[in-house]
């Protein structure tokens, strides 16, 4: 999928060149890529390689190699739910079916109307208080149906 | 600290345990309260005393020591900031005086001794608690770091177990212009949380064991590569590392010596692999984080080339106590090769989940029903995940087995990094079994072949069992993949995924369509 919403080819030659000389640059300039545009938007990877002097592929691979890089803009919320061992000992699996069924997504997919994206995460080190979810960089523990429910009905403001 | 002096010291954690049960929210209604009441009052945002049940727990200085409430919810915190204002006065969620807690008196805290007890962002509160005596110490006499740390008997505490001071020493004697520190905050493992516990509740001790590191190595430059899910980690992280560059005990000249050290905080972005240490590596070097082949060893070529210390967070934040107190002193903790304490973590279906620091040698059965209290559901225990994603499933008949490296290792398992996930009785093993390589197969570097596509066709081989297809033959064929990737695989995330598939298989046949296994057999 093609997508460069918000493309400023300014504002990322401007990021690029901010940490281009520092050692490893590269995860860094992504980060504040994605910071930026919500995502890393296709005509950043050669403006990239070009300035670190490495091939479009080898940019390209990293950005889909890691979890973290969006290949298209978000949900305007971001709800994500732990779906590791420790929340699976407390009812993770119930919690994304609630999640999934009142929000008709599936784990890993944005609604159609663009509000909310649901991703699964492996783990946010809260596994004494689990199950735990994130929702828009917000920490939650002790996750239950009803806490959920507050924050299913958060992401459709 | 800009409060009046006489103000009341109130600590409110800021650690993410408890900021994820609303800690956030108490500490600006205890402000609030503050000003609407107008006393004077000072809100410190410390770490985790490591009770994650009693989250929020707030404390309140008294003449007496500090007074702990908890867990404190939005709708009680009024009634709790009442009771603090009667110098720690009763209210039904008092917990009493924190060290005297039974969790908090079974245990033994060397790496987590100020953890909760200091503002993280205080280099002056983290000097008055016995912060940088270990690096004074080791700057007296640098030739004996290396010794020393070895002599404690510290073994790598991220899960290999490898002698940290045999590590510092190959990096020491190789020669190089550019060496690098670099520490492994990338804690992916699920039931882990202590690299993320002692990041918020005492950076300066990380940042103090990195610098006793470069000290010992001739490295100058360090980097702390810290998992992206840890945002609340990262921001104290940094601010420590500013506020340790103003108190000159970063930079240029450390603490007055000509030693040059520097620190840096480097952000992953969600690939569980990149907490092998190679692949952690080519990570920050702006990589894919796949695996190296080794040899070379990152000591000898690690960071951009270059000889490289990699050590877990807490095996760095140990150092410190280590340079103070003498290699003896730590290493008379312990049992066996396993010297000195462990912070093991508490999670899962547990009713008192959280962090506990002991001595190697208690055992898992003492961890689970008696510190842990046993399930929340009420329910009996079945299984116990030791060692993370990639640790061994144990069943209660082996119980027994004490908290040691070898203890483990010989029952099939390993203690990883100390996170411990207990399992009621509705878990269903083959299900666990199944998720081990899905996970697998979606967090592989994808180098080599054992792990690659091995923990896709293991997943389609649980399924076919889950579902009665050919049991038999697809169980012996679960069983020679598992061997494939156990020892053709080039980590331990395909060489170690085996363990809680294996273990499941062997412990809860039931769950996989067999007959129970009889407690009798263990």
């Amino acid at each position: 999928m093609k997508t460069t919403s918000g493309w400023d080819a300014n504002l990322a030659a401007e990021i690029i060149g901010r940490h281009k000389n520092t050692e490893g640059p590269l995860l860094p300039i992504l980060h504040s890529l994605q910071e930026a545009f919500g995502y890393i938007p296709e005509p950043a990877e050669p403006l990239v390689a070009e300035a670190l002097n490495i091939s479009r592929a080898e940019v390209h691979g990293v950005v889909t190699f890691y979890h973290d890089y969006r290949h298209a803009p978000a949900g305007r919320h971001v709800l994500k739910l732990c779906q590791a061992e420790a929340c699976q000992a407390c009812g993770s699996d119930a919690l994304a079916a609630q999640a999934e069924s009142k929000l008709g997504v599936k784990l890993g997919e944005t609604s159609a109307d663009g509000r909310v994206t649901l991703e699964p995460v492996y783990c946010l080190g809260l596994c004494s208080v689990s199950p735990s979810a994130m929702i828009d960089g917000r920490i939650v523990g002790r996750l239950d149906a009803k806490k959920l429910e507050a924050l299913i009905a958060e992401t459709s403001r | 600290m800009s409060a009046p002096t006489g103000s009341l010291r109130v600590y409110v954690p800021g650690d993410a345990a408890a900021v994820a049960c609303g800690a956030d929210d108490i500490a600006k209604t205890i402000r609030d309260l503050a000003a609407k009441k107008n006393v004077a009052v000072q809100v410190i945002r410390n770490g985790s005393r490591g009770m994650h049940w009693l989250e929020p727990m707030l404390e309140v200085e008294t003449g007496e020591g500090r007074i702990a409430y908890g867990p404190v919810e939005a709708a009680d915190a009024e009634s709790v900031f009442e009771a603090m204002l009667t110098t720690g006065g009763e209210h039904k969620l008092r917990v009493g005086k924190p060290e005297d807690h039974p969790f908090m008196k079974k245990q033994t805290r060397l790496t987590f001794a100020r953890c909760g007890i200091v503002d993280p962002r205080s280099l002056e509160d983290y000097c008055a608690h016995g912060g940088y005596r270990g690096l004074n110490k080791a700057l007296a006499k640098p030739a004996n770091i290396v010794a020393e740390v070895t002599q404690s008997g510290l073994r790598g505490r991220g899960g290999a177990g490898f002698p940290t001071g045999i590590k510092w020493k190959t990096v020491a004697d190789t020669k190089a212009e550019q060496k690098y520190i670099v520490c492994n905050a990338d804690e992916g493992d699920s039931g882990t949380f202590a690299d993320r516990m002692i990041m918020e509740g005492d950076p300066f001790v990380l940042i103090e064991g990195m610098t006793i590191a470069g000290i010992a190595v001739g490295a100058t430059k360090g980097y702390i590569y810290i998992r992206s899910e840890y945002p609340h980690a990262i921001d104290v992280m940094n601010d420590a590392i500013r506020a340790a560059r103003q108190g000159g005990v970063l930079g240029d000249k450390v603490c007055g010596s000509a030693y040059v050290f520097d620190l840096e905080v480097r952000v992953g972005a969600g690939a569980y692999v990149c907490g092998e240490e190679t692949a952690l590596l080519d990570s920050l070097e702006g990589k894919r984080g796949q695996v190296r082949a080794k040899p070379p060893l990152p000591a000898h070529k690690g960071l951009f080339g270059k000889p490289t210390v990699i050590n877990n967070v807490l095996s760095l934040a140990t150092v410190p106590i280590i340079m103070d107190k003498g290699a003896e002193f730590y290493k008379n903790f312990g049992m066996g090769r396993s010297r000195g304490t462990m912070p093991i973590q508490l999670a899962g279906n547990l009713n008192y989940g959280g962090l506990f620091e002991t001595a190697f040698g208690i055992t898992l059965g003492e961890l689970v029903d008696d510190i842990g209290g046993g399930c929340f559901t009420g329910r009996p225990v079945k299984a116990v995940q030791v060692g993370g994603p990639l640790g061994a499933y144990f069943p209660r008949a082996l119980f027994d087995t004490p908290f040691d490296y070898e203890a483990f290792a010989a029952k099939d398992g390993l203690i990883g990094h100390g996170g411990i996930v207990v399992f009621d009785d509705t878990v269903d093993m083959a299900k666990q079994a199944r998720f081990a390589m899905e996970f697998c197969a979606i967090e592989s570097c994808g180098k080599c072949t054992p792990c690659r596509i091995g923990s896709t066709r293991g997943v389609e081989t649980v399924d076919r069992i889950m579902k009665g297809i050919e049991r038999d033959k697809n169980l012996a064929v679960l069983t020679d993949l598992c061997n494939t990737m156990k020892f053709g695989s080039l980590c331990a995330l395909g060489g170690f995924t085996p363990y809680p598939v294996m273990s499941a298989l062997t412990h809860f046949p039931e769950d996989f369509g067999g007959a129970p296994r009889l407690e009798a057999a263990e």
